[in-house]
């Protein structure tokens, strides 16, 4: 058995200590004296959340299958031990072989939300590596950066080396390769980097010089060197039935978010929801074959003895193979005393007779994901659900049983006015009648039909990315509003209203498209104390304003200020596929209030289609 | 599920990091287990079945043993080598199953027929303890632990001696003093280490900890949960002999 990093004494003192000692089910050892490459994959947040990823499980399955690298974890240490630490100078270790981080050639770290950034320089800081990329040395390992937000990585691009920008399963060897051949040949570091830099795919910020103009937009974007890209093609998958997916993931000791196998079904979206990221930067969806994914199902309970099985994909419904695939779980899975979740269905005749059969009704309730209250503004947002759909799929619900209904929109989108606000309680309220208008003997019981806001936050690679947000004052205003709306409804007992407090999403829209110049902010925001920002607990929000005021930085800059057409965004050289134009046109549709069809009904031209596969082929289109 | 079910009785032994797997934890860790072996464990109903299955005294975190058990109901039966082995394949290091028994129809759960178990406490060696002098904690050194341990030593065999044994004892609602005479069965030096064989279960339960914090009274030395390594040997019932003997002899190994 190997040495755990502290001592009984200190985990004994925490809370949790098996987030901290490794050895779970599934866990690859190998010796690091027998590779060539040791690589340290970080979620930067606790455990808990780190161990209930599907992309690290992908990823630390396929570094694992190379005889001659060992990829290990770390995930972020929980404010208790966080103390300690730093009391007794204890490094950073990895789960598997309990050592220092600072001891690996790589760390990646994946970037899941903007709310994790202080909680990457405390890997880095109690890691004992240089925060900043510039002071670190061939003694400190390549920090690596990827996931959703590398998608604008310019807010941490000082704290990283590289990042990797699209779908991790395809280049990684070709880093490897150069690492390796590079290492002991007496290169640089930055040498390597240089190197890296020449791979499609990879971002190397320290490769790149930046101006502004004098209203602080982005003035240009070069490269220094003349062999390093100007522009970062994202990886994609492309041959989505042949490659790696973890058939045998690693199964925690305690109880994690996602305590269950989760099966990605399919990448990307069809939908083209003018809101939503990750509807552009996973163009083209992709499908798994369903014999494939059968097999897989099979194989990973058995690998991991789990009890439930969950589906993963940006939305399920549009996944060919669904029924097909959904009879088999449920048989299948059934005869092993195996649950099923199905995440993101429309709620349909289908679905409905599949949740009936692997959910009590009792318990489980109707999601519905409008978006926006009426339908002028759900066609500006390019979100496909009318209220028709949505009562149709209610009513057949009611009438089997069902009387719980969640419902989700999003305050604060572009063109939104109060008449769009008012649609919120005005949509659940015609739902609430429509229950009630079927006679007392054929329904069950009270409905109760909960309804919640976040407050929406423009992305890049959206149409959105030229939209303004709402400053945080109107949008508690408008949701104030709301809820005294909610109260006025005749079946407001039924009804029940909630929404998303605005200082996390300021934060979040700053740094979603934000710049370089924002690193100080992050720095400075963490070495004031601010760790574990996407936990209410933990977040202080004093602390982040005391930042952005010492470097003279305007949020709003960055948050209300609609963008021109013409303006250079700090994340306009990455290449997703989509095209700028076409985002663009779609941000005009937007402001008409015209739908854009999905991939299936008519291909729009986005550009994705440069990538040669997917949906964009289907049926030989 | 077939309506005849079978009940087996698993010992287990929870050593090295497992000690810092909680017990409900461990409890899920072993359903997993259950699972990948493809064993026919019988299920309850309903709409989130669960696997027939009832764990035996707790053990605390930190501490580790190898005189730990649990119940499960079968649908079918294989022989006990054949369990232990399946069991162990699905194990990870510091957990492993030592033997499976098969136990009368109206056998009672282990949970409620425990009545004592016994441990061997070591001294934490250096290696073991947090001695990092960083100001926040008091510093501690180990010809510290060296004496505390020769005076803890030297009070064992007398313990017993004593009319009555008493510590402060926190219950839910308050802190009193309570003898503990009556839970300690055993009392002596072992090879250096302390062996202790103590009242468990639902009827009188004592631990460990407070046998521990009697000697620091009677040695004079200030009782430091930290100093120790508490380890399980055995888990035990009452026959109807009213012998205290092994959970293991509640019922036959299936050949
Ligand atoms: S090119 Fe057409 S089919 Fe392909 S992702 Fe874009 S819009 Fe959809």
């Amino acid at each position: 058995m190997s040495e755990l990093a502290l001592s009984d004494e200190i985990l004994m003192g925490i809370e949790k200590p098996a987030r901290y000692i490794g050895n779970e089910v599934n866990m690859v050892r190998k010796n690091p004296n027998d590779v060539d490459i040791r690589f340290c994959m970080c979620f930067p947040d606790v455990y808990e959340i780190g161990m209930s990823h599907l992309g690290i499980q992908i990823l630390y399955d396929t570094f694992n299958r190379r005889d001659d690298v060992y990829c290990e974890r770390v995930y972020s240490p929980w404010p208790d031990l966080d103390r300690v630490m730093r009391d007794k100078n204890i490094p950073l270790f990895s789960l598997e072989t309990q050592s220092p981080v600072k001891d690996f050639d790589f760390l990646g770290i994946t970037l899941q939300y903007e709310m994790c950034y202080t909680n990457i320089l405390q890997v880095l800081d109690l890691s004992g590596i240089p925060i900043y990329a510039k002071d670190r040395t061939l003694d400190d390992p390549i920090v690596v950066g990827g996931g959703p937000c590398s998608y604008n990585p310019e807010p941490i691009a000082d704290f990283f080396d590289v990042f990797y920008i699209g779908e991790g399963e395809t280049r990684y060897d070709d880093v490897f390769e150069c690492y390796k051949a590079m290492k002991d040949d007496g290169s640089s570091r930055v040498d390597i980097l240089h190197a890296i830099s020449k791979i499609p795919g990879m971002y190397v910020p320290s490769m790149y010089e930046v101006s502004y103009n004098e209203d602080g937009t982005l003035a240009s974007f070069e490269p220094i060197h003349e062999d390093v890209p100007r522009t970062v093609t994202k990886e994609v998958v492309m041959d989505f039935n042949d490659v790696h997916y973890p058939e045998k993931p690693l199964v925690p000791f305690i109880q994690v978010t996602q305590d269950r196998v989760t099966l990605e079904i399919m990448r990307g979206c069809i939908r083209g929801c003018r809101f939503c990221q990750a509807g552009m930067i996973y163009r083209p969806t992709r499908q798994k074959d369903v014999n494939l994914i059968k097999d897989y199902a099979v194989k990973m309970i058995r690998s991991t003895g789990h009890e439930e099985i969950s589906l993963s994909s940006l939305s399920s419904s549009d996944y060919e193979c669904l029924k097909e695939f959904t009879y088999f779980l449920i048989e299948e899975m059934g005869n092993q005393h195996v649950n099923i979740s199905l995440p993101s269905l429309r709620i349909d005749a289908f679905s409905l007779d599949v949740m009936k059969k692997v959910q009590d009704i009792k318990k489980s309730s109707l999601t519905f994901a409008p978006e926006a209250g009426t339908q002028r503004l759900r066609d500006v947002i390019n979100k496909g659900l009318t209220e028709e759909v949505i009562l149709n799929g209610a009513m057949q619900a009611f009438h089997g049983g069902w009387n719980k209904v969640k419902f989700y929109f999003m305050l604060g989108l572009p063109t939104e006015t109060m008449e769009d606000a008012e649609g919120i309680p005005a949509l659940c309220e015609r739902v609430a009648e429509a229950y009630y208008d079927i006679p007392k003997d054929q329904r069950n019981g009270k409905i109760s039909i909960t309804a919640s806001s976040s407050f929406f936050v423009p992305k890049p690679f959206t149409p959105f990315q030229w939209a303004a947000m709402l400053d945080p004052d109107t949008y508690i205003e408008r949701a104030h509003h709301v809820k005294d709306t909610f109260r006025q409804q005749l079946n407001a007992k039924s009804l029940k209203y909630t929404y998303h407090e605005s200082y996390v999403s300021v934060l979040e829209g700053v740094f979603a498209r934000g710049d370089r110049k924002l690193s100080k902010v992050i720095y400075d925001a963490y070495k004031s104390g601010c760790i574990f920002d996407a936990w209410t607990d933990f977040f202080d929000n004093d602390k982040w304003m005391a930042a952005f005021e010492k470097n003279g930085i305007d949020k709003e800059f960055y948050t209300t200020r609609e963008r021109n057409e013409d303006e250079l965004f700090p994340w306009d050289f990455i290449d997703i596929g989509v095209t700028k134009r076409f985002l663009l046109s779609e941000w005009k549709q937007a402001k008409k209030g015209v739908v854009t069809p999905n991939c299936r009904e008519k291909c729009s031209g986005c550009g994705a289609a440069k990538f040669g596969g997917g949906v964009c082929f289907e049926r030989g289109k | 599920m077939s309506e005849e079910t079978y009940k087996i009785r698993i010992k287990y032994a929870k050593m090295g990091v497992l000690k810092y797997i909680g017990h409900l934890d461990l409890m899920r860790f072993f359903q997993k287990a259950v699972k990948r072996a493809d064993f026919d464990i019988a299920y309850s109903q309903g709409y989130s079945p669960h696997q027939l299955m009832s764990f035996a005294a707790p053990l605390a975190l930190g501490v580790t043993s190898e005189g730990e058990y649990f119940d499960a109901q079968f649908n079918s039966l294989i022989p006990s080598d054949e369990f232990v082995r399946k069991f162990n394949e699905q194990m990870v290091d510091g957990v492993y199953v030592k033997d499976v028994i098969l136990l009368p129809e109206k056998a009672k759960k282990a949970m409620s027929i425990v009545a004592a178990s016994d441990y061997v406490i070591t001294f934490k060696s250096e290696d073991d303890l947090d001695f990092t002098d960083d100001n926040k904690t008091e510093k501690r050194k180990v010809s510290d632990i060296a004496d505390k341990k020769k005076k803890i030593l030297e009070v064992v065999p007398y313990l017993l001696e004593k009319e009555t044994i008493e510590v402060f004892r926190k219950t839910k609602k308050n802190e009193k003093v309570e003898d503990i005479k009556k839970g300690i069965y055993k009392l002596e030096v072992r090879k250096d280490n302390i062996y202790m064989f103590l009242a468990t279960g639902s009827e009188y339960n004592l631990k460990p900890e407070s046998v521990l914090e009697a000697l620091c009274n009677e040695a004079g030395v200030e009782y430091n949960k930290f100093d120790y390594h508490i380890h399980r040997i055995e888990t035990y019932y009452k026959n109807e002999d009213n012998n205290l003997v092994s959970l293991l002899e509640t019922g036959e190994r299936i050949i």
